[in-house]
């Protein structure tokens, strides 16, 4: 019982970090109707991005609550500009072409990413500068609660709400809403839509780079790759919440990083990875809208 | 039909739109004066959707439309909803997973003057009482007749110099469409200038000033809506007489 709890602990832990990564590839998906493969190594970048502003300011080995704050903060200015140059370079040139040609050029631009980051960053994995000391605040019943999953947790909540905030109470998540309905009809509100879609681009890569810090923060070793297999979960994880919807993705975020917890504590280790992908699979032969997204009807 | 006719607000010379290898405008000219009910009327493809979709910037368009003196050929859709034209689409487009509140709100996207556009929302309340009974339900939940209303009402928030209506009586109850008009004439009658296509060409002529016969791209025909409407040709071909 008691290892049962920890594992749920740290499997919600895991899953936030798996539903902030979702979030941006369902809310690109949601306006754009792509499914943005380049997000993947946008959160890679952000990494990076933490790694060097830490050394630039010294700040590779002093773990505490500041640290955190300009880690996070290096990372989403990084994972947002990115992310900016990406749409107005490769995409909105796309606008009018066939949804598979921006489909491809997002893979394209993901490999790109690797390869560049190879290049630049060097192939080899680095190690991330301690972000927070992992200490145990309490013990409840036996099962530790540690800094690590109280910062996940709680940095993921305050995520949520800002995002739930601007998506619900500001007149640009209005217009956000909107153009994920209808894009024509937003434009004949006054609605610039190009922009809408640069800010859903700079949002959902900024959930991206607190992402990154959070996951550098419990596995402390990037490299130019370390998207790929994550990115991929997480993607599965929206997938399976309904790609489009934002719950949805939450929700998929956190059944994925439990049943992935479930699977190397109970199964084995060797099953993680095609835990997700047999997910993929069923969700897809059984309920391809995802849980909680709703089907689309085509018109004609 | 009290409105003080004015000045000529929008004039379009010479429209032509393509898409591919087919026009679908060969050169359509019109004008709206301030103050006028103006209905485009024409059968099923005729153009008439394609033009105020060029008049909206939504579709490329080569020649002239001119709102107010300034062209707005090559200006994008949201920068025509600020110079003062605001389309209620074919088909209604309303935000199905918004409320008719922030329906509203959004047809006022480009406006920043929070008291008036308080003032507005009240006013299409009082114009549409269904509405306000409606306001935080998510308006993809209404009827179709609801949605039109919201739709007209929808464009109004912006305070459009010109209002565009596209087919605001497709797929609705006769009970609903004269509802429809009624309220067409009415927002007109307060000094909104209304450019309206129509294929139900008795009701739009009925409540135009003038009108225009589109027929393949091209105007063929224009006159006072009454006269028109007396029009053995006009009978003939659209009012099924």
């Amino acid at each position: 019982m008691q290892d049962f709890l920890q594992h749920l602990l740290n499997g919600i832990s895991l899953g936030s970090i798996y539903a902030l990564i979702a979030l941006g590839y369902t809310m690109v998906y949601g306006i754009l109707q792509l499914i943005n493969f380049a997000h993947s190594d946008v959160y890679m970048v952000g990494a990076f991005a933490a790694y060097y502003v830490a050394s630039l300011v010294g700040l590779q080995d002093s773990p505490g609550f500041s640290t955190l704050l300009v880690l996070l903060a290096a990372s989403m200015v990084a994972c947002s500009l990115l992310a900016l140059a990406i749409e107005r370079l490769a995409y909105r040139p796309l606008r009018k072409a066939p949804k598979l040609n921006i489909l491809i050029t997002a893979i394209g631009v993901s490999l790109f990413l690797q390869y560049f980051g190879q290049a630049v960053f060097g192939a080899e994995p680095k190690k991330f500068p301690a972000v927070l000391e992992n200490k145990v605040l309490v013990s409840v019943a036996g099962v530790d609660v540690k800094t690590f999953d109280i910062a996940v947790l709680f940095i993921t909540v305050v995520m949520m709400l800002v995002l739930n905030f601007i998506i619900f109470k500001t007149k640009l998540g209005k217009a956000m809403r909107a153009v994920s309905t209808n894009m024509k009809v937003a434009s004949m509100m006054g609605v610039n839509t190009d922009r809408i879609i640069a800010f859903t681009f700079i949002v959902g890569s900024s959930l991206a780079g607190v992402g990154s810090v959070l996951v550098g923060m419990k596995y402390p070793s990037i490299d130019p790759l370390m998207g790929t297999l994550f990115g991929l979960k997480a993607f599965v994880a929206a997938v399976l919440g309904g790609i489009g919807s934002i719950p949805g993705a939450v929700l998929g975020g956190i059944i994925m990083g439990l049943s992935e917890e479930m699977v190397v504590a109970y199964l084995s280790s060797t099953y993680r990875d095609a835990l997700a992908f047999g997910i993929l699979i069923v969700i897809l032969v059984f309920k391809p809208s995802g849980l909680l997204g709703k089907s689309q009807i085509e018109k004609v | 039909m009290n409105t003080q006719i004015g000045e000529t607000i929008l004039k379009v010379d010479n429209l032509e739109v393509s898409y591919g290898s087919i026009k679908a405008l060969k050169g359509i000219s019109f004008e709206v004066k301030q103050g006028e009910i103006v209905s485009l009327i024409g059968a099923n493809g005729a153009g008439k959707t394609t033009t105020l979709r060029a008049l909206s910037g939504i579709v490329d368009a080569t020649g002239s439309i001119q709102l107010g003196g300034i062209n707005l050929i090559g200006k994008k859709p949201f920068e025509i909803v600020k110079m003062g034209l605001a389309q209620s689409p074919e088909g209604r487009g309303v935000f199905p997973n918004l409320t008719v509140f922030e329906n509203l709100e959004m047809g006022a996207y480009t406006r920043s003057d929070k008291a008036g556009i308080a003032a507005d929302i009240e006013m299409c309340f009082g114009l549409f009482p269904r509405l306000k009974e409606r306001a935080n339900q998510l308006s993809g939940t209404m009827s179709g007749g609801e949605q039109q209303m919201l739709a007209i009402s929808r464009a109004l928030m912006a305070k459009p110099k010109v209002l565009l209506l596209d087919e605001p009586s497709l797929g609705l109850a006769p009970r609903i469409v004269s509802q429809i008009f009624e309220i067409v004439e009415k927002v007109n009658s307060q000094g909104v200038t209304v450019l309206l296509v129509e294929q139900n060409a008795r009701m739009a002529l009925k409540v135009a000033h003038r009108a225009y016969v589109i027929e393949t791209g091209k105007v063929t025909m224009t006159g006072r809506g009454l006269d028109l409407l007396n029009d053995d040709q006009v009978r003939r071909s659209y009012l099924g007489v």
